[in-house]
């Protein structure tokens, strides 16, 4: 039997066991929804960097490295510093005032039904963009990785999506975070491992890395791969990666599957700690990027890389270049392990959304919703949101380019979600229209963006494979592959514009101070369940 | 869960206001820092390589040195924070104390009242 398959199938029985253990403690909707909020400060954490790092971090970021050097490697910082936004502004705040999702926060001091019901729309949108970039991105690489055993694109992606349903449905947060745990130890053992490996390919020492860093073999010419330059060229380049940071600086704060972590913590200083955490785990790994995209440059070069799978295979193939198959084996397993913590804590996260604040507050619209009746619809949209996945992955194909996927959900929360999380803790005369109008504007000119950028829009010469082609034959509108510039200030603009041109919003004005006090001291949060 | 009148009291309360002007005096600067150093990342690298190529120690520039010393900026910010955000529980408990006897104040008095 093939060693990747095997591997694979030991993660998945771990999983499916921890889901049995905890299928029988998530019974009642703080349990389901929030694990009882009794995860501690660095159980969340490593859960955070286990939700946050997707296979487009190990697999994606190492290849961009390996491929264009120093460019790729500024994309690894973004994802450590955005976390600064989350701990010293949404992190204590969000966990102080809300109950299971973003839209409680808004829904404190607003009128619920519209808040929720855009706030929901928001979340949905984000999720599901996530979710078919990993479950495309995660059959292309189950059925490469696992190459000959027989497993096609459509097996991978049907596989991928009953587990993360598995794990959701039955075991709820509590199964999710410890699959999330699981899968961050797994990811840092590899990455530790593999640049360890990489340091000693070099006999332990920086200078002689550093050096064959400045001299790559590219294209039958010697390449400084240190130099800036080989990926953000003018004149949009430039533009683009600020962009591009925008959006990841201000987006990571506004993804709800991240924010729902932070309601499985008893308080607010404990999720403080778990950002900690989470920034120590996530700074490692981004700085051990270096090791794994120059090695993958160095060791295994460029040519070989994309002759044998692609860009993408850059880590994996350097685990196989640097110790053999079996070790191709395990990096592999882990970027398997990868996937499926991302896709159940999406899954988990937009359950959550639809059946709190669409299905209870907005088309039940009841005052005092029923907890039971949220977690059994919860459980229902997991399966429709495995479903959908699942279909709408394998009507795409394996072809298709997802890459820009993953940077629109993040122009989106930060274009959307960000602006109204932050004017609704700071901004005493906000209001209901201009949360709408904030949300709305956000949403709507990211993706209006994204159609007319070149991600979508271009013209290819007649030699350009069918798969590979622009959606749309048309020279680009708007130049830029990241909206973040344009869309994160619209975001903000609408907002504001809404709130001046609607009434002042007494019950808003009052509640305030009420938001205030319960943001910054705790006072009335929502404690954790007695065991 | 607190009364409507506790929230107004407790926003209105010296101590509380001392709280709030504790954080932002650290919040505000902190994140305009961050965003001001993480930004010129990008905007020196993509508007001025030929500097940022400068060689610093053997091959390693002064590009990869400043994108490398962003992790660290990052994980400094966060130690002062949490090291201000424990002054700040401080701050915060005292308020909640404060509010704690001023209603068991209350509450004895409104015994009284009906006693007597």
């Amino acid at each position: 039997m093939n060693a990747a398959l095997l591997m694979f199938l030991v993660f998945i029985v771990i999983t499916l066991g921890i889901t049995y253990w905890a299928a029988r403690r998530s019974t009642g909707a703080s349990n389901y929804f929030a694990a009882g909020r009794r995860i501690t400060g660095w159980q969340n954490g490593i859960a955070v960097a286990g939700d946050y790092m997707s296979a487009a971090s190990f697999l994606g970021i190492a290849g961009m490295i390996a491929f264009q050097g120093f460019d790729g490697f500024m994309y690894s910082v973004g994802w450590l510093v955005a976390y600064l936004t989350v701990l010293l502004i949404v992190a204590e705040p969000l966990r102080n005032t809300g109950q299971y999702t973003m839209a409680d926060v808004l829904a404190y001091r607003l009128r619920p039904r519209p808040v929720r019901a855009m706030a929901a729309l928001s979340t949905l949108t984000v999720s599901t963009l996530y979710m078919i970039a990993q479950m495309v991105g995660a059959g292309t690489l189950v059925a490469l990785l696992l190459k000959g055993s027989g497993i096609t694109f459509n097996v991978a992606v049907t596989g991928v999506g009953l587990l993360m349903v598995a794990y959701v449905v039955f075991g709820g947060m509590l199964a999710t975070t410890w699959v999330q745990i699981i899968k961050a130890i797994l990811l840092m053992s590899g990455t530790i491992l593999l640049s360890g490996l990489v340091l000693g390919h070099f006999d332990f020492s920086l200078a002689k890395f550093f050096d064959a860093i400045a001299h790559v073999e590219d294209g039958g010419k010697i390449v400084n791969f240190l130099q800036p330059g080989l990926r953000y060229k003018p004149p949009w380049g430039p533009l683009d990666l600020i962009s591009l940071g925008l959006a990841l600086i201000f987006g990571t704060a506004g993804l709800p599957h991240i924010l729902v972590r932070f309601y499985t913590v008893p308080d607010a200083k404990t999720a403080r700690v778990s950002v900690v955490w989470a920034m120590a785990i996530i700074g490692s790994f981004y700085i051990m990027t270096t090791f794994l995209g120059f090695g993958a440059a160095t060791i295994v070069g460029k040519s070989f890389i994309a002759n044998n799978g692609g860009i993408n295979m850059s880590a994996p193939l350097l685990a196989q270049k640097l110790v053999g198959d079996v070790f191709f084996a395990f990096i592999s397993a882990i970027a398997f392990a990868t996937i499926l913590a991302v896709v159940a804590g999406l899954t988990i996260s937009a359950s959550t959304s639809f059946a709190h604040d669409l299905y209870s507050n907005v088309i039940r619209h009841q005052e005092a919703p029923n907890p039971q009746q949220e977690v059994r619809v919860a459980r229902i949209t997991a399966f429709v949101v495995g479903a959908v996945s699942i279909g709408i992955a394998i009507i795409l194909g394996p072809a298709f380019n997802v890459a820009f996927l993953v940077g629109l959900a993040f122009a989106v929360a930060a274009s959307a979600n960000l602006p109204v999380i932050v004017l609704s803790i700071l901004w005493r005369r906000f209001t209901t229209e201009g949360a709408v109008a904030g949300l709305a504007t956000g949403l709507l000119s990211s993706l209006v963006l994204i159609v007319i950028s070149p991600s979508i829009m271009g013209v290819d010469g007649p030699g350009v494979a069918a798969t590979a082609r622009h959606l749309i034959q048309r020279p680009p509108i708007f130049p830029l592959e990241n909206p973040g510039i344009v869309s994160i200030p619209l975001g903000f603009m609408g907002a504001i514009i809404g709130t001046l041109m609607s009434r002042v919003d007494a019950d808003s004005h009052t509640k305030f101070a009420e938001l205030e006090v319960r943001a910054n001291t705790g006072l009335g949060s929502e404690k954790a369940s007695a065991h | 869960m607190p009364e409507r009148r506790d929230w107004d009291s407790v926003a209105a309360d010296p101590d509380f206001k001392n709280l709030m002007a504790a954080k932002r005096r650290f919040i505000i600067p902190a994140t305009i820092f961050f965003i001001a150093y993480y930004f010129a990342l990008p905007i020196l690298v993509g508007y001025a390589p030929e500097l940022m190529a400068t060689p610093v120690i053997g091959p390693v520039n002064l590009a990869y040195l400043f994108a490398l010393s962003q992790f660290f900026m990052a994980w400094l910010i966060a130690f002062l924070y949490v090291r201000a955000a424990n002054r700040f529980d401080r701050l915060a408990a005292a308020v909640l104390q404060n509010l704690q006897s001023r209603n068991d104040l209350r509450d004895n008095c409104g015994d009284k009242e009906q006693h007597g």
